[in-house]
């Protein structure tokens, strides 16, 4: 599928980039110089502007959430301490915009009146984590059953295929809502704490279920255009096994659309974690999340309409510069597409 | 062409099968016992135990199964606790709503038909309108910008969007009421009034998706031979973009569309929760929290059944236009 999802200016950009490696391109034809496609692909990332910007965005939000405690030890303030000294009577937080201040940069929440920036610094970790969780589980799944089924074909592409049906049949929210407290109660009492990392695990677990389908058909495709080649055939006429086959000669030629459905895979995971945590199903309280945050914020729309936008503005940057940049690495990986 | 159909036929429905399967025994294999929840303080243990053995509980798994299918196609008897005979379409008996599942279904569905028809026209519309402009118009203003909007929207969370609406047209600008759903026919302006924001919002994040999609797949044909023949002919543009790129290009948009349903239904549980409508979704919500398992699924069972047909559908569709789809 083509696809051009850079702004036209950045178009422009990438032309004029694309003629400076071209140009490039014929210095180095005269010096002999080669380069493997990863190192093409790498010099195009590197000039696409929006590629360096919203991956210098993705490098702040990973940066911010892996030294959470290091923000919390600078900024001083938990994201469980509650200061309940500075809300109103009705429990909603004093001053402008949800209670923005200098000690309190995206002010209080009404009630409990913890620290928002704070809860989204923690949040942020809860959110990329079970969302690179969930793409690299469902990757490997994905790429295991998707070249034994186009290797192997008859009827472990058939099995392997309605497998895949039925993933697809199963309606993913609806299906998620109700197997993940299933899932708690199979292993805990009604009234036990389920632990966090159970949480996290289950939520992993289930994203993993539904979404190894699309990375398996896209790797069965692929490995069957690439199963009848002949240097497929040659290393199957010197007798390689077929451990061999798979890893070593067919794999290493699908690993850019692997790469680009991973980076397109992490943003939908960030989405669908939210989303299970604002029906109340995913995360809990007291681990910080943007879904459940928006949840708890619906009720104050009317009287703090700030509580709501910190998190979802949030969110969404986080989102668009997975977006943008998975696009951006669709275009420097397979640059045929965007022509 | 028949056999392409059988074989489809039977795929779907052992898929069906399976879901059921899987769905009966990863919600009625649990440790909780829905007869509690019928009773909550002080029932006596006698009569918790007659009506286990009323409802079938003490019968084994795969005979409970059995009955809960035939249930399905021919109805069953449920016994004097739960309401008696429960007909043909029997989805079983809701303990914590204490009604049948098919009643409450013939309350909540027309709510979740109504919110999300009239969406899919806006975003079937809005997005492959606005992709097919915007790859006939590369690199113009209104490609542009037609861009930037998909970006944001793929990029933006239904729920965040909703309570945005929300706030602006309801609670500042006060142009509409809150949100709420009354019958088509007895009051069509107030049902649009009430369902028009969950509209939008479930309407403007799946046409960015439509718009991107249609977009690739127009740029896609256009670039094709069969367009430069027949361009080379000497057609007209218009008549090239209308009458050849256009009917190429739309079938793998409906195939998409067609496959989508889930998705879709995925989007309509967000919205009834975030709009506070009592359709199928916020119901399964609701039944999640209350543990009101025979509700849970039985939505599972209906939801995957739309998802089946429309899949299905479009597999035969597909086949009556491409005949390389039947033959392969």
């Amino acid at each position: 599928m083509s696809e051009q999802q850079t702004a036209a200016s950045v178009a422009v950009g990438m032309a004029a980039a694309d003629e400076s490696i071209e140009s490039e391109l014929a210095l180095e034809a005269k010096q002999f110089v080669g380069r493997s496609p990863g190192q093409l692909a790498w010099l195009r990332l590197r000039r696409d502007r929006v590629a360096m910007l919203s991956g210098g965005a993705l490098v702040f939000f990973v940066v911010a959430a892996l030294a959470a405690p290091l923000i919390e030890w600078a900024y001083g303030v938990g994201p469980d301490e509650q200061f309940q000294s500075l809300l109103d009577g009705a429990g909603m937080p004093l001053g402008y915009a949800g209670g923005v201040s200098g000690r309190h940069w995206f002010g209080l929440e009404p009630q409990l009146g913890r620290d928002i920036f704070i809860q989204m610094v923690y949040g942020l970790r809860t959110s990329l984590f079970i969302a690179l969780g969930a793409a690299v589980v469902t990757a490997t799944v994905g790429i295991v059953a998707g070249v034994l089924a186009g290797y192997l074909g008859g009827w472990v592409d058939s099995v392997i295929g309605w497998f895949t049906d039925l993933a697809l049949a199963m309606p993913f929210l609806i299906f998620a809502l109700a197997v993940v407290p299933t899932i708690e109660l199979r292993f805990y009492g009604p009234r036990d704490e389920v632990s966090t990392a159970f949480r996290v695990a289950s939520l992993i677990v289930v994203f993993a279920a539904f979404g190894w389908t699309s990375t398996c058909r896209l790797v069965r495709g692929q490995v069957v255009s690439l199963r009848e080649r002949e240097f497929v055939e040659a290393a199957r006429a010197s007798g390689a096994g077929l451990g061999h086959m798979l890893f070593r000669q067919l794999l290493p030629n699908i690993w850019a659309p692997i790469l680009i459905s991973f980076s397109l895979a992490v943003p939908a995971y960030i989405t669908g974690e939210a989303a299970l945590s604002f029906l109340g199903i995913g995360i809990v309280e007291p681990t910080p999340d943007f879904g459940r945050m928006i949840s708890n914020s619906l009720p104050f729309l009317q009287t703090d309409p700030a509580f709501i936008f910190f998190p979802g503005i949030t969110i969404f940057l986080l989102v668009f510069a997975f977006n943008l940049f998975g696009d951006a690495l669709r275009d420097a990986l397979d640059p045929k597409s965007s022509r | 062409m028949l056999r392409f159909i059988l074989k489809r036929l039977l795929l779907a429905v052992s898929v069906l099968l399976a879901v059921s399967v899987i769905a009966f025994l990863l919600f009625f294999s649990l440790p909780r016992d829905p007869v509690n929840a019928m009773c909550p303080k002080n029932c006596n243990p006698e009569r918790l135990e007659r009506v286990r053995k009323e409802l079938g509980l003490r019968d084994p798994k795969p005979e409970q199964y059995a009955n809960y299918i035939k249930g399905i196609f021919v109805g069953r008897d449920l016994g004097s606790a739960l309401g008696g005979r429960c007909d043909t379409p029997c989805l079983g008996y809701s303990y914590v709503r204490s009604e049948s599942v098919t009643a409450t279904f013939g309350r909540v569905v027309p709510v979740t038909l109504s919110v999300v028809l009239p969406a899919a026209v806006l975003w079937l519309t809005i997005g492959v309108g606005l992709g097919m402009i915007s790859a006939l118009r590369r690199g113009t203003l209104i490609d542009r910008v037609s861009i930037g909007f998909t970006l944001t929207f793929a990029s933006l969370q239904l729920y965040f969007v909703g309570a945005v609406l929300l706030l602006i047209f309801v609670y500042q600008l006060k142009l509409l009421p809150t949100p709420h759903y009354t019958s088509m026919f007895q009051n069509p302006l107030d049902w649009a009034r009430g369902l028009v924001l969950a509209w939008l919002a479930l309407g403007l994040l799946f046409s960015a998706i439509y718009a991107r999609l249609s977009r690739a797949q127009m740029l896609e044909t256009l670039s094709e031979d069969f367009v430069r023949t027949a361009r080379a002919k000497g057609l007209p543009k218009r008549m090239v973009y209308a009458r050849h790129a256009l009917r190429a290009a739309i079938t793998p948009i409906v195939t998409i569309a067609g496959l989508d349903v889930g998705g879709a239904l995925g989007g309509t549980v967000i919205t009834e929760t975030t709009f506070g409508l009592q359709g199928m979704g916020r119901t399964a919500v609701d039944a999640v929290r209350l543990g009101d398992l025979p509700t849970i699924m039985a939505t599972v069972l209906f939801a995957a059944f739309f998802i089946v047909a429309a899949n299905l559908l479009v597999d035969v569709l597909y086949a009556f236009i491409d005949p390389r789809v039947r033959l392969a």
